[in-house]
């Protein structure tokens, strides 16, 4: 077992567990439930595999009227409450307790309404985000937010991480493209946040719950803001012989105004486990830029010319245009099967702060030499335009006490993305893997005001113990609410 | 201990951060202006504290297309350096000073408070979707942040996104942090003249569900508008397949000039310049035709924006009969409307709002009652 603490399991509901699956069978259908110990193994972890705990109980409601019974036992009843979409947090945020109750979204997955005229769509938050991309795709719409875990992880996880993806440069990440939410309050209540009119007059409680971690309430239906689909899209590579050149592409690029979808970086390391794997054809060289652009073709083609004349004043070792779409799978294969690519390599912790454009290059830099320090490789892969970075760290977990050095280098680099003005997440969210560091980059009374909030929300804290939230810090809000 | 007097001008973030401390000892009501250009706050009791000394740019880097500014910069300001540099603010901040007759110049500080967004909202949001990050200092004093100058960040729990909009009554903003854009290079405008909301919303509807990013869609006065944008060889293609779908109609064209003209008076709403109550109403945009017939019935004008998600309502309609047709109505201007400025909600909602503000300003202090509804 590794570095990051959860807190004992409370001994009075473990001996209550009878009692509440009882409570919960009482007021849910038959099947809605399960205890059974080789059932509850499935919820034990999410993406974040070091880390295991298999719940009291799990719950699989079938409605927003269900899950709002299943709450208001668990908090009759003092239980604590781990809301779980698919389970690819890759942060713990998904990680039951023992004397939890993990209330899962797996079977709220209808599409409610797709209204095009007005740009929204309805949806069961238990719907993935990929199948909300399919059943649009007919319209002529899509969802934006795309991230690479789209196939599994549902909108009921991306709402609670505010997930992102590639496209985000462009259009934005979850909370940019949510328009209302129905939630289940710890009371039990159901409430809807914001709805199908853009905005909304008061407190704005939708982007305050956008990104929350399933601290403040659990969401089990969302109104999503569909874009008509662009008429075509087309990425091209640009090689070059040093990290700080590209990070200087970079800033041209979205200095210069034209707003590429994407632009995604991968370094050296992954360069080579990349064409290892996927044999994807790129360039040997230190640093590879994916820029893509979205249009008609003649729009395309106009956006591509500028950008390839602000590569060409800094002499990129190659510039890969592609002219149809099999090029343009080429030049995406690699980006795509980057991380398929890096497990093959042995395990790895994946991080996720981001810095400031300007600070890629320095960044990069500095993570080379802690690298050096820390005595393990690194690689990187992450969305540039937007200094969302992804080092890739990897060890060999079978080797006692590699998984501690690879998480003390982790530390080490997401302090590093603070200090140059950046923060410990741009996407997956700080779950359990980040929570002790967040005194990194708050001071006390910024954390203290953030959790004033949840504890409105959430008085007797029982939403998703043990996360986001430094234990210290959370110590006075637990004991005020367990008295 | 600070003796409260008539009017109070902090002119840094300590400065007003003792005096907050002090204010909600004394439990002292305060009524905070920026640039003071609207006149709502009138009509709270309240001691008033002027932020706009606490000003001027702290980094803009136009590269990353961030900028950090004091909350009391004045707009102009920053939108003058911005065009210099070929960027702007997304959000298209409305310069409402010609319709609610205040007389300051509008602060950044005061357009996020307000969370005040322009056209350009449909397409590229608004203007809490541009905001990476803020500092504010809470009703007990303390000086906050939350956020940061990185596009993409999930730290902690998004107070940006709950203090954007919050118009003052959970902290006072010092230093906010946003996302600027690069200006377009070309823009145009196609207008349809001789229509109604019904047939606007027609146009509107098929117009953004075309992949060429609308980025304004207005009605006023019998004319429904469209606002294409990007690089030159973009908005004449976009241009001419717009043209060419809506080939029945009689369409005017604006180029460059006309179109930033025509769509800054759409912003600031200058056709409802006067006396009258205005309404901010928001709906479903295929609702807005059989609300704003309805709206009419009640007397006075209507002009619509965000295709039609957004009406303006100037007019003499009482404020219960209006919210009959559309809930969702804020009175921007009160043109001797009493009551509430803000639309009820739901009761959930008003508990943990009001218990929201308890927490960042236990004392009550800050601009109390305004956001009550
Ligand atoms: C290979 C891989 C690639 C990834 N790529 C990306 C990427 O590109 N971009 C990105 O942003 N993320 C990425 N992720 C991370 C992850 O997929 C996202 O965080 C995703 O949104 C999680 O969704 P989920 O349904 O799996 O949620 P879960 O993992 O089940 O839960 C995530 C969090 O949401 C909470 N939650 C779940 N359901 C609810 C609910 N109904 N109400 C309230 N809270 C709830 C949970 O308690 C937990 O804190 C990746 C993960 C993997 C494994
Ligand atoms: C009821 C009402 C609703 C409105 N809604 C909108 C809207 O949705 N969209 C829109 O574009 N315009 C709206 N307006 C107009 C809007 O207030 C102005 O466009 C803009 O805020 C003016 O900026 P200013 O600097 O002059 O601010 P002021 O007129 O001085 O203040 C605007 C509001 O923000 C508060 N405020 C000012 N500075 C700060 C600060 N530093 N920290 C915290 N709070 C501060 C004030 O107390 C006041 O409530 C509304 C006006 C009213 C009366």
């Amino acid at each position: 077992m590794s570095g990051i603490i959860m807190p004992q399991p409370d001994s009075t509901i473990l001996a209550r567990a009878a009692q509440i699956v009882a409570a919960l069978r009482e007021v849910l259908p038959e099947d809605t439930v399960i205890s059974d110990g080789n059932e509850t193994r499935a919820y034990e972890c999410d993406a974040l595999t070091a880390y295991r705990c298999p719940p009291l109980a799990v719950v699989l409601p079938r409605s927003t009227a269900e899950v709002a019974a299943a709450m208001r036992i668990c908090s009759e009843m003092g239980v604590p409450v781990v809301p779980r979409g698919a389970g690819t947090s890759l942060a713990g945020g998904a990680l039951p307790t023992a004397d939890c109750v993990v209330i899962g979204t797996a079977r709220l997955r209808d599409v409610l309404e797709i209204d095009t005229d007005n740009r929204f769509m309805r949806v069961q938050t238990g719907v993935t985000n990929l199948s909300v991309s399919e059943v649009l795709a007919p319209h002529g719409f899509f969802y934006a937010p795309d991230p690479s875990s789209q196939l599994a992880c549902t909108i009921a996880g991306n709402i609670a991480m505010n997930s992102g993806g590639a496209h985000c440069l462009k259009y934005g990440v979850t909370t940019n493209n949510l328009m209302g939410a129905t939630v289940v309050l710890t009371s039990g209540e159901i409430v809807e946040f914001g709805g199908s009119q853009a905005g909304a007059a008061g407190l704005d409680l939708l982007g305050l719950l956008c990104g929350s971690e399933g601290q403040l309430g659990i969401v089990t239906e969302a109104v999503l803001r569909i874009l008509p689909r662009p008429e075509g899209a087309r990425p091209v590579l640009i090689g070059f012989d040093s990290a700080e050149v590209a990070g200087e592409c970079v800033a041209r690029i979205i200095r210069s105004g034209v707003l590429p979808v994407a632009i995604e970086y991968m370094d050296e390391p992954c360069l080579r486990a990349v064409e290892n794997f996927a044999k994807a054809g790129y360039p040997d060289c230190p640093a590879v830029l994916i820029v893509e652009v979205e249009g008609s073709p003649d729009e395309i083609a106009v956006q591509i010319a500028h950008i390839r004349e602000i590569a060409d004043a800094l002499n990129p070792v190659e510039f890969r245009e592609s002219r149809n779409a099999d090029d343009a799978l080429a030049i995406w294969k690699g980006r795509k099967s980057a991380f398929g690519a890096m497990g093959r390599l042995g395990d790895y912790i994946c991080l996720d702060g981001t810095v400031p454009v300007g600070q890629l290059p320095h960044t990069l830099r500095r993570i080379g030499e802690l690298s050096k320090e820390h005595g393990l490789e690194v690689a990187n892969v992450f969305h540039a335009g937007d200094g969302n970075m992804h080092p890739l760290i990897l060890f060999n977990a079978n080797e006692p006490g590699q998984l501690e050095r690879a998480e003390a280098f982790g530390a080490d680099i997401l302090r590093l993305c603070v200090e140059v003005g950046g923060c410990l997440t741009g996407e997956h969210g700080v779950g359990i893997e980040k929570r002790d560091l967040m005194t990194a980059q708050y001071d006390p009374d910024d954390l203290a005001i953030q959790m004033e909030v949840k504890d409105v929300f959430d008085p007797a804290w029982l939403l998703n113990p043990a996360k986001v939230f430094p234990l210290d810090s959370s110590a006075r809000y637990r004991q005020r609410a367990a008295e | 201990m600070i003796t409260i007097i008539d009017q109070l001008a902090p002119t840094d973030e300590a400065e007003l951060s003792e005096l907050l401390t002090a204010a909600s000892e004394d439990r002292q009501p305060l009524r905070i202006l920026g640039g003071g250009t609207r006149t709502e706050t009138k009509h709270i009791a309240g001691t008033p504290l002027d932020v706009s000394a606490i000003s001027g740019i702290v980094t803009y880097e136009p590269g990353e297309m961030t900028l950090i500014a004091r909350a009391g910069t004045p707009l102009p300001e920053i939108e003058a350096m911005l065009e210099a540099e070929g960027q702007s603010l997304a959000f298209e901040p409305p310069d409402l000073r010609g319709v609610l007759g205040g007389r300051g110049i509008p602060t950044i500080g005061g357009a996020i408070a307000a969370n005040a967004s322009g056209p350009r909202r449909i397409r590229t949001g608004a203007c809490r979707d541009h905001l990476l990050g803020l500092r504010f200092v809470d009703g007990q004093g303390r000086i906050l942040r939350n956020g940061g100058r990185v596009m993409k960040n999930v730290t902690g729990l998004d107070l940006s996104r709950l203090l954007c909009g919050s118009h003052g009554t959970l902290g006072i903003l010092t230093e906010v942090a946003i996302k600027t854009l690069p200006h377009a290079q070309a823009r145009a405008t196609l207008g349809f003249h001789g229509t109604d909301e019904l047939r606007a919303l027609g146009i509107f509807s098929k117009a953004l569900a075309t992949p060429y990013e609308v980025s304004g869609a207005a009605f006023l006065d019998g004319t429904a508008w469209l606002r294409i944008e990007g690089l030159p060889p973009q908005v004449e293609y976009r241009q001419q397949r717009l043209l060419e779908m809506f080939g029945a109609h009689d369409i005017q064209t604006l180029d460059g000039a006309g179109t930033r003209e025509l769509w800054r008076g759409l912003r600031d709403v200058t056709h409802f310049a006067g006396d009258l109550p205005l309404w901010r109403i928001l709906v479903k945009p295929t609702d807005a035709p059989a609300a704003t017939a309805r709206l009419r019935d009640l007397g006075g004008r209507v002009s619509l924006d965000w295709g039609g998600g957004l009406i303006w309502y100037c007019g003499p309609g009482e404020a219960s009969s209006l919210r009959q047709i559309a809930p969702h109505a804020t009175l921007v201007r009160r043109g001797g409307v009493p009551g509430p400025a803000f639309p009820p909600e739901a009761a959930a909602i008003t508990r943990l709002s009001q218990e929201l503000r308890r927490r960042f300003d236990p004392a009550g202090i800050l601009n109390p009652g305004l956001m009550d509804s």
